[in-house]
């Protein structure tokens, strides 16, 4: 049987509508049941006492107190490393077998499953650097982890710059550093930003690659070197060891919560800063 | 009108991969003088000027021969300056691109990179520069807001102001008036008579009219070669070549 032109719009039409529909309902659905479960959980107290008795009782914020500083780790030291290589790989080589190599193994880097992650951090920084499990150890495996989401993200970031700001930046006597500061950096600056919002991201909800590398102690860190357990590991430990699922849930609900705020804040940084310019 | 050149360009071949886009180009341009490189589509206008910069240099695979001196100077030579060139002999792009900045930001772009930190002459910098241009009654209200949101013909404008700004000797236009109303476009032409007391100019004007109109001295170019220079006066009423006479009567480009 033919369909015309104009059914099989229609139906094309529908069946987008219809997935798009299911995917946006199912978010909203795995949201909602979280906070509805997770949130009347969250108290005064929760937010702001150390777990005690393995977490049946008492608050979270040593673990919150650990997902800051894990990830406050991996993002300096991600940061200037992977957008350092972006620059390096748009703006100071010409394309060639070199940037062909590293783009390589960035893209390989990036689809590598987060537990081997953890068993590489585990193998060299906790053992082999004798820096044992530690928010340090964490920090830089989840480092690794994100950066190639981060050179990757802040790469087509570089090339989507218009490239005759280039040429004006240099027209009007800038050298290729004035260039790269001042004409190509602004301009590529939201992108950046937003794989760094996405390492973030990635860097609070693993669990796999920071239980091995920087441990489950629920004593609050006191230094770099101190072990520590971040929410997304409590919450694991909490559900798997059917310790409390209440306070399962309500530690992933502020998960979420946090996961929300950093990418509104993200949205209205980048929205002041785009619109300076436009 | 001083006599000496100012810019000396002696047997300038220029090659994108194996294009040849000029070839065997000789000609001088003299002190406070607006001189008018005219031709059809194609015969390499722009290129000449991207080469008198270097600006031709940040596309790869390109290749220069012969000379071109600036005060005598080569400019080719490995001790010379590319960025000092750049700022003295100055390109406006035959595309406005205004930078993703505010409109004094734009204007003050080359002058902060030469190293100029303070406010009040950044400030008399860009007013002088958007006067001369032509476009500081329009915007003297709004130089803080985007420069991207100018009509094109104030981007064009803007695009001049910010050469302007940095002071330079020669200033190169190309097509300056694309987008300009036949107002603006006078308004140009007239400031632009009065620049050449400052500056030495090079245009490709939009049309052989313009030339006539603003340029002492005029070259055409035909896919690469320089047919034919001299006097306005002289080229436009009584032209040397065959080929100038029928491109300026119009039967053929
Ligand atoms: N980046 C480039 N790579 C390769 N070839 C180029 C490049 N730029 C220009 N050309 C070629 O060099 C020749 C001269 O180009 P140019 O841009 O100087 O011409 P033009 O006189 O400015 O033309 P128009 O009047 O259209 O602006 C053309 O044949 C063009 O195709
Ligand atoms: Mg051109």
């Amino acid at each position: 049987m033919r369909i015309s032109p104009k059914k099989s719009q229609i139906i094309a039409k529908t069946l987008i509508w219809a997935v798009a529909v299911i995917v946006i309902l199912l978010l909203i659905f795995i949201m909602a049941y979280i906070l509805v479960k997770g949130l009347p959980t969250l108290s005064w107290q929760f937010l702001s006492e150390v777990p005690r008795d393995m977490g049946r009782s008492g608050g979270i914020l040593s673990t919150i107190v650990s997902t800051l500083l894990v990830t406050v780790v991996a993002v300096v030291v991600a940061t200037p490393l992977g957008v350092g290589t972006a620059f390096y790989l748009t703006e100071y080589t010409r394309e060639g077998r070199v940037t062909r190599i590293i783009r390589f193994c960035a893209g390989a880097l990036a689809a590598i499953p987060s537990i081997v992650y953890g068993l590489f951090g585990f193998i060299f920084f906790v053992i082999y650097l004798k820096l044992g499990w530690s928010v340090i150890s964490g920090g830089l495996t989840l480092g690794v982890m994100i950066l190639p989401t981060i050179i990757r993200t802040s790469e087509d970031a570089i090339r989507a710059v218009h490239p005759m700001y280039r040429d004006v930046s240099y027209s009007l006597g800038g050298t290729k550093w004035q260039t790269i500061v001042g004409a190509v950096a602004p301009s590529a600056l939201p992108g950046i930003i937003t794989g760094v919002i996405l390492g973030i991201g990635r860097c609070v909800a693993e669990t796999a690659a920071v239980i091995l590398t920087a441990g489950s102690a629920l004593r609050m860190p006191t230094s770099l070197f101190s072990p520590a357990r971040t929410m997304a590991v409590h919450f694991y430990i909490l559900a798997r060891e059917g310790i409390s699922m209440e306070r399962a849930y309500g530690t992933a609900a502020l998960l979420i919560v946090f996961i929300l705020i950093i990418n509104v804040a993200a949205n209205i940084l980048l929205n002041k800063f785009v619109a300076k310019g436009r | 009108m001083d006599n000496r050149a100012k810019i000396n360009i002696k047997n300038l071949n220029f090659y994108y991969h194996d294009h040849q886009a000029i070839k065997d180009v000789s000609l001088d341009i003299k002190y406070n003088e607006i001189y008018a490189i005219f031709g059809p589509a194609n015969s390499g206008t722009t290129t000449i000027l991207k080469a008198i910069n270097r600006m031709c240099d940040l596309i790869p695979g390109t290749r220069t021969e012969g000379e071109i001196l600036l005060d005598g100077k080569d400019i080719r030579s490995p001790d010379f300056n590319i960025t000092e060139l750049r700022r003295r002999v100055g390109i406006v792009f035959e595309e406005p691109v205004p930078l993703p900045m505010s409109i004094f930001d734009n204007i003050a772009y080359g002058p902060r990179m030469s190293g100029i930190k303070n406010k009040v002459v950044l400030a008399e910098r860009v007013e002088n520069s958007l006067r001369m241009a032509v476009l500081w009654d329009e915007v003297k209200d709004k130089l803080h807001s985007p420069a991207l949101r100018l009509s094109g013909g104030q981007q064009q404008r803007l695009c001049i102001a910010r050469i302007l700004a940095l002071e330079p000797e020669v200033i190169m236009l190309d097509r300056p008036c694309a987008a300009l109303d036949p107002i603006s476009t006078f308004q140009i032409e007239e400031s632009l008579k009065l620049l050449k007391e400052r500056f030495t100019i090079i245009i490709v004007p939009h049309n052989i009219q313009q030339a006539a109109r603003v340029a002492d001295r005029a070259g055409f170019m035909l896919m690469g070669t320089l047919v034919e220079e001299g006097d306005t006066d002289q080229m436009f009423v009584n032209p040397r070549e065959q080929k100038t006479s029928d491109y300026i009567t119009g039967r053929f480009g």
